[in-house]
């Protein structure tokens, strides 16, 4: 089981939940293939369609950014803590 | 019956309503705040008025959501309403312009993309599917940029004839399609690209909007990057009808819905000058399809003025006598509901307005 933590702007695609609750591990991408699947508006503001990840948006695993560990390669594990933040960015 | 005028801002949209034939304003929002409202759309031709909103978060991206009780709630789908198929490689950028087709088609609305790009809807603007005609035209490697992005920006619809629509774009010029969008040809051909090598070329234009008339609709009106342009032959060629403008620089171009041959436009100085020419707040006006036009400013700001007016941020609406709307970068949104003899604020202080969008509902 994985967990991602969601920012205040995102919870509203899941209920309302700061967090929700993935069986998939291995990697990032199957985390969020996997968390598409049951909220799907919540993904496609993390991913574009392409499934990348959108480019202000920035996810953490196990406290790592993404970004410098593989993107969505990045290794997964069981009970591995899957942060998503809107970077710092805008006026 | 009330009249709706739908304010796209960088950060949000806002919507006024106006119960007593557009004297006052009763003002709601921000709606989907932290959002560019690039485009939106009041829908009429449902038996419920539809609103259409294309925003794009900074953060997480772009989405096209509807209502179908003026605004007291939205939906927007689960899937992505306007993606691009995994074969292109692409994602969206923006929703530049959401248009509703015409009366004989009551389901269908259009979709104009930055990528450059068209979408058409069959169910309302619920879901989209690229139009791949215009996606494979042999010239789109060739579209350029320019400085708010590779988008399509006009889409207009033939209002009595399906099969016939006309897409511009920034920066690529106006397309034409006879053939409900299966085949696409550039329709540019008089309109001048001082930004070029080759000044008058096939296409490369940047259109900044193109207009059609209410009377005739064979007719169209264009504010270029440079060049004020009317077609009397569905876009095929342009011939300038700046004469009588102050400067042939600006972004809107309104058409009377109603009332052929009357236009509206907001010139800027120049290109390299975005300021309203002599620094006032002032439309243009023609009522003889551009041959003469007549500067104003009943109501407006008297001082020095140096917003900006978008591309999409002035609208008629269709009431009678018509209305005319324009909001500014600096977040205030005026309306005429004299065709434009006068005007009154309806907002301040919003933030910048990139869409404004009247109907009565």
């Amino acid at each position: 089981m994985v967990t991602v933590l969601l920012p205040g702007p995102l919870r509203g695609e899941a209920g309302g939940a700061s967090r929700v609750s993935v069986t998939a591990t291995g990697t990032l991408r199957a985390v969020l293939d996997e968390m598409a699947v049951a909220h799907p508006r919540l993904a496609r503001r993390i991913r574009d369609e392409r499934g990348e990840l959108r480019r202000y948006v920035n996810v953490f695993v196990d406290g790592e950014d993404c970004r410098h560990s593989g993107g969505l390669a990045t290794p997964v594990t069981d009970g591995a803590e899957v942060q998503v933040l809107p970077s710092v960015a805008g006026g | 019956m009330a009249t709706l005028l739908a304010i796209g801002t960088a950060k949000g949209l806002f919507l006024a309503t106006s119960t007593d034939d557009r004297r006052s304003w009763e003002i709601t929002g921000p709606h989907f705040p932290m959002t560019g409202v690039y485009a939106v759309a009041v829908d009429t031709r449902r038996s419920t008025p539809r609103l259409l909103a294309g925003m794009t978060s900074s953060h997480f991206g772009p989405s096209v959501a509807t209502s179908d009780d003026l605004g007291a709630s939205w939906d927007e789908p689960d899937q992505a309403p306007v993606a691009f198929p995994a074969d292109t490689g692409v994602s969206l950028g923006r929703v530049w312009q959401l248009m509703p087709a015409g009366p004989d088609e009551p389901d269908v609305v259009w979709a104009g993309t930055e990528p450059s790009a068209l979408f058409k809807s069959t169910d309302g603007g619920r879901s989209f599917e690229l139009v791949r005609s215009l996606w494979d035209h042999p010239h789109r490697p060739q579209w350029e940029a320019g400085f708010g992005g590779q988008a399509v920006h006009t889409v207009l619809p033939h209002p009595r004839d399906p099969a016939r629509l006309l897409v511009a774009m920034s920066t690529g010029g106006v397309y034409r399609s006879e053939d409900a969008g299966a085949s696409w040809a550039p329709g540019n051909t008089g309109i001048r690209a001082y930004f070029m090598p080759d000044e008058w070329p096939e296409f490369g234009q940047c259109v900044h909007k193109v207009a059609r008339d209410a009377a005739n609709p064979e007719r169209l009106y264009a504010q270029n990057h440079h060049g004020v342009y009317r077609s009397d032959d569905d876009g095929r060629t342009w011939s300038s009808i700046a004469d009588g403008l102050p400067s042939d620089f600006g972004f809107p171009m309104v058409a009377h819905p109603g009332r052929g041959g009357m236009v509206w436009t907001f010139p800027l100085v120049a290109d390299g000058e975005r300021f309203p020419t002599d620094h006032r707040c002032r439309v243009f006006r023609s009522a003889d399809a551009g041959g003469k036009w007549e500067p104003l400013s009943v109501g407006l700001p008297e001082g020095p003025f140096y917003p900006a007016v978008l591309r999409d941020a002035m609208c008629a609406d269709d009431a009678s006598p018509g209305g005319v709307y324009f909001g500014t970068r600096s977040g205030s949104v005026f309306a005429s509901r004299d065709e434009g003899d006068s005007w009154s604020s309806v907002a301040a202080h919003l933030p910048d307005v990139l869409c404004v969008r009247a109907a009565q509902v």
